[in-house]
């Protein structure tokens, strides 16, 4: 397989679908896993997760990226061997805060846990920036359709991807490789 | 800019072709960004230098954005609120120019998204010729596409009041386009379907539907304010009509059968672009 997936957006669906679907799970239990290797969403089927190489890859411009990360192991997920958890910094957001984990393993995100979420789970919060990228998964579920990338995304402002960009900013992927290569250190 | 870009991109330029792109972005980000005081955009809307103080890029970007000004009788703008602005031309010309280089280091097909406005060279699969399919959020229902465009070697941008409030104003009047609730261009180059993309929301219906029509190369989608919606000539060639109307998407969550369901067939009418 020679497709690479680099795939923050499709991390970024299924950690959102968390955020909705899920809000009744205690904060800081890891909810579900996200297969970056699949695409924008899970179960789209074509991404081959075991043979192909993943990993992701942020531009994070400015005012993406997180600042006085708080990166390392956290108490949020039970990890098998060879994973390895980095936490995002918390991301404030008009509901609340919010703060997600990452699960790693071998350049992967295998799951993408969330340790914080606003308080309040009336499903009214599925408006605006929590609210669509369920869909994504869900509709592939539904209609065996694969959906690469989608537009008027919601997914640009919210607290969930400042706190995905900083876990990822705070080691858990590819942040090593960039910097090896000089300039290409996420901006704060 | 605030955002976040996503890569799917074969093997073989993943490594350095990529760390190229992603400083690419940076570098933008640090010479357009109206949000870093130290940008050469910045720079220039307080006065400290002029243009020929600024990278070359900046010129370049500010005579584009004056075509689409131009070519939308004022409706896009580089200012917003007064203050030079240029970013609803840069984002989808730097994603664009992602998709360039990626395509200039080898890559048969790639996509490329830079928070919701998708840039695709090629198309996917391990031979690059299977489509991408790009889906449009549906402004109505959070939780929903109403279309998906597929082909491949094109853009789709989509604008709109819906994701981060009000945010687009009609420059004639300073005030907040209310018309439209989102409008996706399709088209060969993002950079050009983003501002268009805007220009139309800022216009509103009907002039924007009329004036999209008028476009060489684009096509256009769009919900207005009271849910209805319209498509440009063209555009249903792109999308995957019916499958994926709004109805057809609806809440499956809520309802256990149709998450088994296998679905409509997922063979879709694709056209090829080639770039203009």
């Amino acid at each position: 397989m020679r497709r690479i997936m680099l795939a923050v957006a499709g991390t970024v669906a299924g950690l959102v679908a968390l955020l909705t679907f899920r809000s009744h799970v205690p904060s800081a239990a890891p909810v579900a896993s996200s297969n970056p290797g699949t695409g924008a969403g899970a179960g789209a089927g074509s991404g081959g997760a075991g043979t192909t190489g993943s990993g992701a890859v942020t531009g994070g411009l400015a005012g993406s990226g997180g600042s006085g990360g708080s990166g390392g192991q956290s108490g949020g997920a039970v990890l098998t061997a060879g994973e390895r958890a980095v936490d995002g910094n918390v991301a404030n957001t008009a509901y609340g805060p919010v703060q997600i984990q990452v699960v790693v393993k071998k350049g992967k995100i295998v799951k993408v846990n969330i340790l914080e979420q606003p308080s309040s789970t009336a499903h009214d919060l599925q408006i605006g920036q929590f609210a669509f990228p369920q869909l994504i998964s869900e509709t592939l579920k539904a209609q065996s359709a694969r959906i690469d990338a989608v537009s008027g995304g919601t997914y640009t402002s919210g607290g969930y991807i400042k706190s995905l960009q900083s876990a990822i900013d705070n080691g858990a992927l590819w942040a090593p490789r960039l910097a090896r290569y000089g300039s290409a250190t996420p901006s704060t | 800019m605030g955002t976040v870009v996503s890569f799917d991109v074969p093997a073989s330029v993943a490594g350095e072709p990529l760390a190229e792109a992603v400083r690419w972005l940076h570098w933008v980000d640090a010479r357009f960004s109206p949000f870093r005081a130290d940008s050469d955009v910045s720079r220039l809307a307080r006065g400290e230098v002029s243009l020929a103080g600024c990278v070359p890029e900046v010129g370049s970007v500010l005579a584009a954005c004056e075509a689409v000004a131009a070519a939308s009788d004022g409706y896009f703008s580089a200012s917003y609120a007064g203050r030079l602005d240029p970013s609803g031309y840069v984002k989808g010309w730097a994603i664009e120019r992602v998709a360039a280089l990626l395509t200039a280091a080898g890559s048969a097909g790639h996509c490329v998204n830079g928070g919701g406005d998708v840039q695709c060279a090629g198309g996917r699969g391990a031979d690059s010729s299977e489509p991408w399919r790009v889906g449009i959020a549906d402004p109505r229902r959070p939780r929903s596409l109403c279309r998906v465009v597929a082909g491949t070697s094109f853009a789709v941008a989509t604008s709109g009041i819906a994701e981060r409030g009000t945010h687009i104003i009609d420059p004639h009047t300073g005030r907040p386009a209310t018309g439209l609730l989102s409008v996706t261009v399709v088209g060969p180059h993002l950079a050009l379907a983003d501002a268009y993309a805007t220009a139309a929301v800022a216009m509103g219906s009907p002039a924007a539907r009329d004036w999209i029509g008028t476009l060489d190369g684009y096509c256009g989608f769009a919900i207005e304010a009271d849910g209805a919606s319209w498509e440009t000539p063209g555009f249903s060639v792109y999308g995957a009509e019916g499958a994926y109307s709004a109805e057809a998407v609806s809440l499956p969550k809520r309802d256990k059968a149709r998450a088994t369901d296998p679905g409509p067939p997922t063979s879709y009418p694709v056209r090829k672009l080639g770039n203009r």
